[in-house]
């Protein structure tokens, strides 16, 4: 259906990429102008995504799309649009009032940053790709906004790039990230040669229109895997995963996002935790129909086939484990924080496997809200005590920082699933529901519900050592409440943290039935009772441990080592060093294109180079030879042609006697035997 | 007629046989301007009247100057003007030379038959001899115009020499 | 013998008196004039031919003589320029002195 307020869904990632312009262009002492473009160009994309969702809303099953041609090629149009479904519309509102949130806070934080125009421009510029990349209806277009996302990442997180540290995180995020892309490139070239085209709904002709998936569905490849067959729809779904994997860190491509935390803190916020890395789980939900129809068909002679969505579901449960598992042993209050994001990815791309796309997007949404929070709480912390994030050195924080901690509270509660009135505990019942009704496997309800019992811990641990106990430094003694520029965005992203779960409840599934596009009845809580009493429990659980070993007995001493590491400091240490995945990546990729380098330096020395020098040797031969030959040859030639055409010359003229006389002898001599000859011989 | 042809002939003869064969030079060149205006003479009685008066111009007038100048200006003093007679080896063998040439070109032209002229005097009007030069003969008129212009510049050049030469000029 | 032969042998023998005069005489000038002469017997023979010959068109024979004339008056004019140039280097002009193409 086409209309004109679709026509104009390009303005919300426009505005931002105006604002991202004229950030470009002010001098550095223009930070008012900076900063105010950025939050204006958000804040009018926040109004246009709002009156998206209220279109959107009135139809929750449409998919309204707006479609042009991008240029021709051939035969062939390329074909660009723009899309607007509640999965639309609620990211964009989601990602343009998180960031102006953000960018808000963001005013008091770098305030004492010379590069303040430049770190306003490049948000801009991600919230722009970011935008584009939630409204787009084509997949290219999507690609495009995937690899811009990827730049403004490593634009920001390299931001202080005169640390070392900063600069290869950057490196390591960006390179990272672009494995997965090359699947998800090859994955989209896949599609656009089986179905051809891109667009996702085209009046009829998009992919996820007619029969198009029905065919790819069907369609049966040539299976790397023994024993399993494989779609043409799950080849393509796995590879487009791979890009998931990639910028959503997940396992085994998760090694970027810790790294990543060396950026400033407001970047962590909105591009690491709410926004860019839910980019994968967005990608998935969005292709869905593509990733589950071939579990509509039977495989080819009644074998099994290896269904794209199982393997989404167990990456995602091995990610969201190993996540949880590693930030209870993290010392760096940013990268507990990372790693939980990791696992919280984990979890969501745990929900789509497994069938429930919405509990996905749902928990992407509080999510983002919780963990955003969480981050600008960890970034007023990082302000006030001066950059100091060795959590071993804070604490009693809590009566210096009230505000930062009840907000840093109102979170920690959120993630860890505190129940009933935060909205992390609805989002992740909602993805263990979904994980307990899966019959493929009971693999990712365990990792989940061992998770849960991870995440409170863990977050418990984290909120004892910083706020609770009393100061381990200098700075932590010494700090002072953030201006209300940093606190108020806190508060209002506190207020979302709890707001936002009652959309979702069982008893009233708005947000689920608005998604999906379909009425979902509402249920009594005790209906799903008994998982719902579990995890309830597991949570006691992990809150109850935390607090024992953190809160009862806090840190007295920043060296002192953990109460887990005392006894068993051995798995401490596997844990903190994160399980050494990036130490088994350099021994083996990273030697290997080591290897690999080397050999090409050798080769093009020694090979190439040897057969140029060769070459090069012939060449200085030939010329040797052909100088020989011209001055012993040619040259000796002519000379001494020249010398006996002198020598005949010089021979010839010795008959010469100058005398003129003689020559005219000569003549009439000559004359006379002519003129006789010619008399005799012819003529009368 | 044949009487003016003889007589024509013999004054023609003797005075460039005496030019060619006195010492004095001045004399040599003098009487040979007689014999020129004798050939003019002869042009006159064939009927060619614009090749007898070019003759005489030409000849009798500027070449015989510039060969005066010649002379005047290649002898330093009166003695030079005196031209040693050759040696007699030489003279035998030009003579011989000589007659031998006459004789062959005499006796072709006895010995050819020779058809009488049937027409008589064949006339040429100055008129058509000038359109004839301006028409058909165009081309030869311009190029011995040219060659004329080259050969007078040239003759200057040569004649004039440089200025390393001045000591030895005339 | 008629008219024609008569002049032919006329110019026969005036060219044999240039030839002779120019292979004789040791004076520079003196050759040129028996060069001269040739010429001059050349042209006589045209003359001859365009009055008592057979009947040729009307002016080629003039006309040649014409041309003839004035080629040889700038020969005669650049040959004299030349001895006065040959006089500058040897101060005679004799010609068995102008041997320096000897070789």
């Amino acid at each position: 259906m086409q209309g004109d307020p679709i026509a104009c869904l390009w303005l919300i990632p426009a505005l931002p990429l105006a604002a991202a312009a004229v950030g470009a262009v002010t001098p550095r002492r223009g930070r008012a102008v900076a900063a105010g473009a950025a939050i204006a160009g958000l804040l009018a994309s926040l109004v246009f995504s709002i009156a998206a969702l209220v279109i959107a809303l009135r139809t929750p099953s449409a998919h309204l799309s707006h479609n042009f041609a991008w240029f021709d090629l051939g035969q062939d149009q390329v074909r660009l649009g723009w899309l607007l479904d509640p999965l639309t519309a609620f990211m964009a509102v989601m990602v343009s009032l998180v960031g102006t949130l953000i960018f808000i806070f963001s005013i008091g934080y770098m305030k004492e940053d010379g590069n303040f125009t430049r770190f306003f421009c490049f948000l801009s510029l991600f919230a722009a790709a970011m935008l584009g990349l939630v409204v787009s209806n084509s997949l290219l277009l999507l690609f495009v906004c995937w690899e811009l996302v990827g730049l403004a990442s490593y634009l920001l997180i390299g931001f202080w790039f005169e640390k070392p540290e900063a600069a290869a995180a950057a490196k390591k995020a960006f390179i990272t990230t672009r494995i997965g892309d090359l699947g998800f490139l090859l994955g989209v070239v896949w599609l656009y040669n089986s179905a051809g085209t891109l667009l996702l709904y085209d009046g009829g002709h998009g992919l996820f229109e007619g029969g198009q998936l029905g065919f790819l569905g069907t369609h049966f490849v040539r299976s790397p895997f023994p024993g399993l067959a494989l779609s043409l729809s799950a080849a393509i779904s796995l590879l487009l995963f791979c890009g998931a994997i990639g910028k959503s860190g997940q396992f085994p491509l998760h090694v970027w996002l810790p790294d990543a935390m060396e950026g400033p803190t407001p970047v962590s916020a909105l591009i690491h935790a709410a926004t860019m890395v839910a980019a994968g789980v967005f990608l998935v939900a969005r292709v869905y129909p593509l990733m589950s129809i071939d579990q509509l068909f039977a495989a080819p002679g009644g074998g099994s086939a290896l269904h794209a969505l199982s393997v989404v579901a167990f990456i995602g449960a091995i990610t969201a484990l190993l996540g949880a598992v590693i930030a209870v042993a993290q010392n760096d209050i940013k990268r507990v924080l990372a790693f939980s994001t990791i696992s919280q990815l984990g979890y969501m791309m745990l929900a789509l496997g497994v069938g429930s796309w919405v509990a996905a997007i749902f928990h992407l949404l509080t999510h983002a809200f919780f963990k955003a929070l969480l981050f600008l709480g960890a970034g007023s912390v990082i302000a006030s005590t001066h950059h100091e994030q060795d959590i071993r050195r804070l604490g009693g924080l809590a009566p210096r920082l009230r505000a930062t901690f009840a907000t840093f509270a109102v979170g920690m509660m959120a993630l860890s699933g505190v129940p009933f009135l935060f909205s992390g505990f609805w989002s992740k019942e909602a993805i263990l529901h979904a994980a307990n009704a899966w019959s493929v496997s009971r693999f990712p309800l365990y990792a989940g519900l061992a998770g849960v019992v991870l995440t409170a811990f863990y977050m418990t641990r984290l909120i004892c050592e910083v706020f609770f106990g009393s100061p381990r430094s200098e700075p932590a003694a010494h700090a002072h409440e953030n201006p209300a520029v940093m606190t108020v965005p806190l508060t209002l992203l506190a207020l979302g943290s709890i707001g936002l779960g009652f959309l979702g409840t069982p008893a009233w599934p708005w947000l689920q039935s608005k998604l999906s596009g379909t009425p979902i009845e509402s249920r009594s809580l005790l209906e799903g009772g008994g998982l719902l009493m579990l995890s309830i429990f597991l949570v006691a659980i992990g809150l109850g441990s935390g607090w024992a070993l953190y809160w009862r007995r806090t840190r007295t001493d920043a060296d002192a080592p953990d109460p887990i590491e005392k006894r068993m400091p051995r798995l401490f240490a596997f844990l903190a060093a994160r399980l050494k995945i990036d130490e088994l990546y350099a021994a083996t990729f990273g030697r290997m294109v080591s290897g690999l380098a080397s050999l090409s330096v050798a080769l093009d020395r020694r090979v190439w180079g040897g057969c140029v020098d060769f070459v090069a040797g012939l060449g200085n031969f030939a010329g040797l030879i052909n100088r020989e030959a011209d001055e012993s040859g040619l040259n000796a030639g002519f000379d001494s042609a020249g010398e006996s055409l002198r020598a005949t010359g010089r021979a010839y003229s010795t008959r010469q006697t100058g005398e003129t006389h003689g020559y005219l002898k000569a003549v009439a001599i000559a004359f006379a035997v002519l003129a006789i000859l010619a008399i005799a011989g012819g003529g009368q | 007629m044949n009487l003016t042809l003889l007589l024509l002939g013999l004054v023609i003869l003797a005075s460039s046989a005496m030019a060619l064969s006195l010492r004095n030079i001045v004399r040599s060149v003098l009487l040979l301007v007689l014999s020129w205006f004798g050939i003019a003479a002869f042009y006159l009685w064939a009927g060619a009247e614009f090749a007898a008066f070019a003759q005489a111009l030409v000849y009798g007038g500027a070449v015989s100057m510039v060969v005066l100048f010649a002379v005047l200006l290649t002898g330093r003093s009166h003695s030079d003007a005196e031209v040693p007679p050759p040696p007699k080896g030489r003279l035998v063998w030009a003579l011989v030379a000589g007659g031998a040439a006459a004789g062959i070109i005499a006796a072709t032209a006895i010995r050819t038959p020779f058809a009488a002229a049937t027409n008589g005097v064949p006339s040429l009007p100055v008129r058509d001899l000038g359109l004839l030069l301006m028409g058909p003969q165009l081309a030869a008129l311009l190029v011995t115009g040219a060659l004329l212009t080259a050969a007078l510049l040239g003759a200057v050049v040569i004649a004039a020499g440089t200025k390393d030469d001045k000591e030895g000029a005339p | 013998m008629n008219t024609l032969q008569m002049c032919l042998v006329l110019s026969g023998l005036l060219f044999g008196i240039g030839l002779a005069a120019a292979l004789a005489r040791s004076s520079a000038i003196l050759v040129l004039m028996g060069v001269e002469l040739m010429l001059n017997a050349a042209n006589l023979n045209f003359i001859a031919f365009w009055r008592f010959g057979p009947a040729p068109e009307a002016g080629t024979g003039v006309l040649f003589v014409l041309f003839a004339i004035a080629v040889a008056a700038a020969e005669a004019a650049v040959g004299l320029a030349l001895v006065i140039a040959l006089y500058r280097h040897q101060k005679s002009i004799r010609l068995q002195e102008a041997t320096r193409l000897k070789g």
